[in-house]
């Protein structure tokens, strides 16, 4: 937890990127988090790979595909997270992914593999505060986060709900839709960062869609942090075990754009 | 000639009242829309406020009588409901050749494959269409198996003026092509989904990303009981005609009930629909039968048989996976149970021990698809051939006076490509 609220900078927003673990293959994803820390990412997301990705557009979906069909476990989530902790003591980790594969062993289990693996926090995409207890009470027991996600058909009323219990970051999805392909518009996201920002202490990450540096900087205005996924994800996609520099590269950009532009 | 079942809005308020004696099977789910540990709402956020929102509007249709009306003169007048109960005697006679002295139940059947476009799968379209009216929606997208769920579908789009997508697994376009130019000619866009396995788990994913798009303007119609919470209780409420009129038919016909129902299981509709009125009766047993494909140790499709309880597609219940919580690839001879999960009431039912389940290989599901085209004059789905198939099972160890009823729930035509290749014949 101290490491996810020490990330967000006073002075500029966090940089979050996001990456499927275990694309291409388990061996290859420290030497991409690596190239995700070197680039200057802020706060790294692990997406745990999942056979039914709901939420997620082409790009992710295959990165799951390419994970699962190098053979993942969650066990090689685990290590993969337990190894970048030893290299990088700092940088806040947070796993991402689907319910199935965070409580199939129950979320206590889960809960632990967490706590052991040095992660800072959780994002399940399909687990809505209505089932809240099917994961997040254990997290908050062992004190990891529960990155909460709202989106644009989060309307006043159910927001404080929402918020009730959320800790690390709120996650802004800035579009209706699945990962990595159309982007809001800026208006509509200073819109809804401004009506989050007045509900929550908690610093406010926007993502989906988010590609370029330029867009990266006009979001980095006016929220807490920026995150993308998709278009990293694409790079892997294209140069897999070999990706690590062209990661590298192109989170730089972000990162720069972020850093100048307040 | 048959007893009418109640009205729509009757029906509902038995379904939905609160204060059922405590031993009831039927006051499922609670408000979260937990069927014990089972079911719930496993979305998105993007969609929560969507699905808070249909369940408001279903609270509301149930109470309003012109929502009755509306659905039970449709289902009168376009379904052919209700549809005959039938004592299959030839069937009958042929079990009790094989069966022990004494033995051999009497076979009847609920006829829902003579509904308009041929199976149960209509009931429940009819009610979300004018769920989607209500709401004011503007298009309509639909996830299919078999097809017929989406040829159901298309047709009540048709009927009532809506556009019309269909998300189907490419495999299971291949293997069902006369209900995908059924559809086309309906008016419906039939979207090929080629992600995962390309069948309907994988319909009902891309289902849910194009829904997650456009949720301003689009009802998704899900065609089995299965989803986020309100879904498999309301499609478990709109299905249960079947089983409201079974039971009337059956006193009224013979003035007794079933002692045992049967019914073929997928996500589990026609069988929870079957079923759920009757669940109160202890004299009636029941059984669901999973698809067991090639066998329980090879590929199949029998969630509760070789599954675990797990979350996928908005509910938690019985799921074919891995121990890491990743979904296994499922495999029946028919597309419409060819899924790897099963609606969450069964799940329920199955561990307060009020249902029982099993499975039927594909040959098993052949042998009964020839052995009612044979002794009936029936072509039945390879869907209710599983049901077929146990029923003549069960038959046997039953003393001749017992009732057995299965719910017929689809015809054949739509299979007749897929049986004469699994037959080794060419059409």
């Amino acid at each position: 937890m101290t490491r996810l609220s020490q990330s967000f900078p006073a002075d500029r927003a966090a940089l979050v990127a996001f990456v499927t673990g275990g694309d291409p293959t388990p061996a290859d994803t420290g030497t991409i988090l690596d190239a995700l820390v070197e680039g200057g990412a802020d706060i790294i997301e692990l997406g745990m790979p999942f056979t039914d990705p709901m939420a997620d557009g082409p790009s992710i979906q295959e990165a799951n595909i390419r994970s699962l069909n190098a053979g993942t476990k969650t066990a090689d989530i685990l290590t993969i997270a337990t190894e970048f902790r030893e290299r990088h003591p700092n940088t806040p980790l947070v796993l991402m992914g689907y319910a199935n594969p965070m409580t199939i062993r129950g979320p206590e289990w889960f809960a632990d593999a967490c706590v052991a693996a040095g992660v800072d926090g959780v994002i399940c995409v399909d687990i809505p505060v209505e089932e809240d207890d099917s994961l997040g009470d254990a997290l908050r027991a062992k004190e990891v986060a529960v990155i909460r996600l709202a989106t644009p058909t989060t309307d006043a009323k159910r927001l404080p709900s929402i918020l009730n219990n959320a800790s690390g970051f709120l996650y802004y999805v800035s579009v209706a839709g699945i990962t990595g392909l159309q982007q809001a518009a800026q208006a509509s996201i200073e819109e809804a960062v401004a009506r989050l920002k007045a509900g929550t202490d908690l610093p406010v990450a926007v993502g989906f869609g988010v590609r370029t540096p330029e867009q990266a900087a006009d979001i980095s205005r006016v929220a807490d942090g920026v995150v993308v996924g998709s278009a990293i994800v694409e790079i892997i996609g294209k140069y897999g075990k070999d990706a690590g520099p062209h990661v590298r590269d192109y989170v730089k950009s972000l990162s720069d754009a972020i850093r100048s532009a307040r | 000639m048959w007893t009418e079942s109640p009205p729509f809005a009757k029906r509902c308020a038995i379904m939905t009242k609160t204060t059922n004696s405590p031993n009831s099977y039927r006051n499922q789910p609670d408000e979260r829309g937990h069927f014990g540990e089972f079911g719930g709402r496993y979305v998105a956020e993007t969609l929560m406020p969507l699905i808070l929102d249909l369940e408001k509007h279903y609270r509301a249709a149930q109470s309003d009588p012109a929502f009755a009306e509306e659905f039970d003169d449709l289902l009168a007048n376009y379904v052919g409901r209700p549809s005959p109960l039938y004592y299959a005697e030839g069937l009958t006679e042929e079990v009790r050749k094989d069966a022990p002295e004494g033995k051999g139940a009497q076979i009847w059947f609920k006829r829902d494959e003579l509904n308009h476009t041929g199976a149960h799968k209509i009931n429940n379209c009819i009610g979300q269409i004018l769920l989607a009216k209500r709401m004011g929606k503007t298009r309509i997208i639909a996830e299919t198996g078999a097809g017929q769920h989406g040829v159901a579908t298309a047709t009540v789009c048709a009927r009532f003026g809506f556009p019309c997508t269909i998300f189907m697994g490419a495999t299971d376009i291949e293997r069902q092509k006369p209900n995908i130019f059924r559809m086309r000619l309906l008016g419906a866009e039939v979207v090929p989904v080629t992600s995962g396995s390309a069948t309907l788990k994988d319909a009902m994913n891309e289902a849910l990303r194009h829904w997650v798009a456009h949720v301003h303007d689009t009802f998704y119609i899900i065609g089995t009981a299965a989803g986020p919470h309100p879904y498999p209780e309301l499609v478990r409420d709109f299905q249960s005609v079947i089983g409201k009129e079974a039971r009337a038919q059956m006193l009224e016909r013979i003035d007794r009930l079933p002692d045992l129902l049967v019914a073929a299981i997928g996500g589990g509709s026609n069988a929870i629909g079957l079923f759920h009125p009757f669940l109160d009766d202890p004299e009636v047993k029941m059984l669901g039968v999973e698809a067991a494909g090639h066998g329980l140790d090879k590929e199949h499709a029998a969630s509760l048989a070789g599954g675990g309880p797990g979350i996928l597609h908005g509910n938690k219940t019985y799921l074919l996976q891995d121990e890491d919580g990743q979904i296994d690839e499922a495999h029946s001879i028919s597309a419409g149970l060819d899924y790897p999960g099963i609606g969450p009431e069964h799940s329920w039912l199955k561990e307060s021990g009020r249902v029982d389940y099993d499975s039927v290989t594909d040959i098993e599901a052949l042998d009964a698809f020839q052995l009612l085209c044979r002794t009936e004059g029936i072509i039945p789905a390879l869907e209710p051939s599983h049901a077929i198939a146990a029923v003549t099972r069960e038959a046997v160890k039953m003393d001749r006076e017992q009732i057995i009823l299965a719910n017929l729930c689809g015809r054949g035509d739509k299979d007749i490509f897929t049986v004469a290749e699994a037959l080794g014949t060419e059409i």
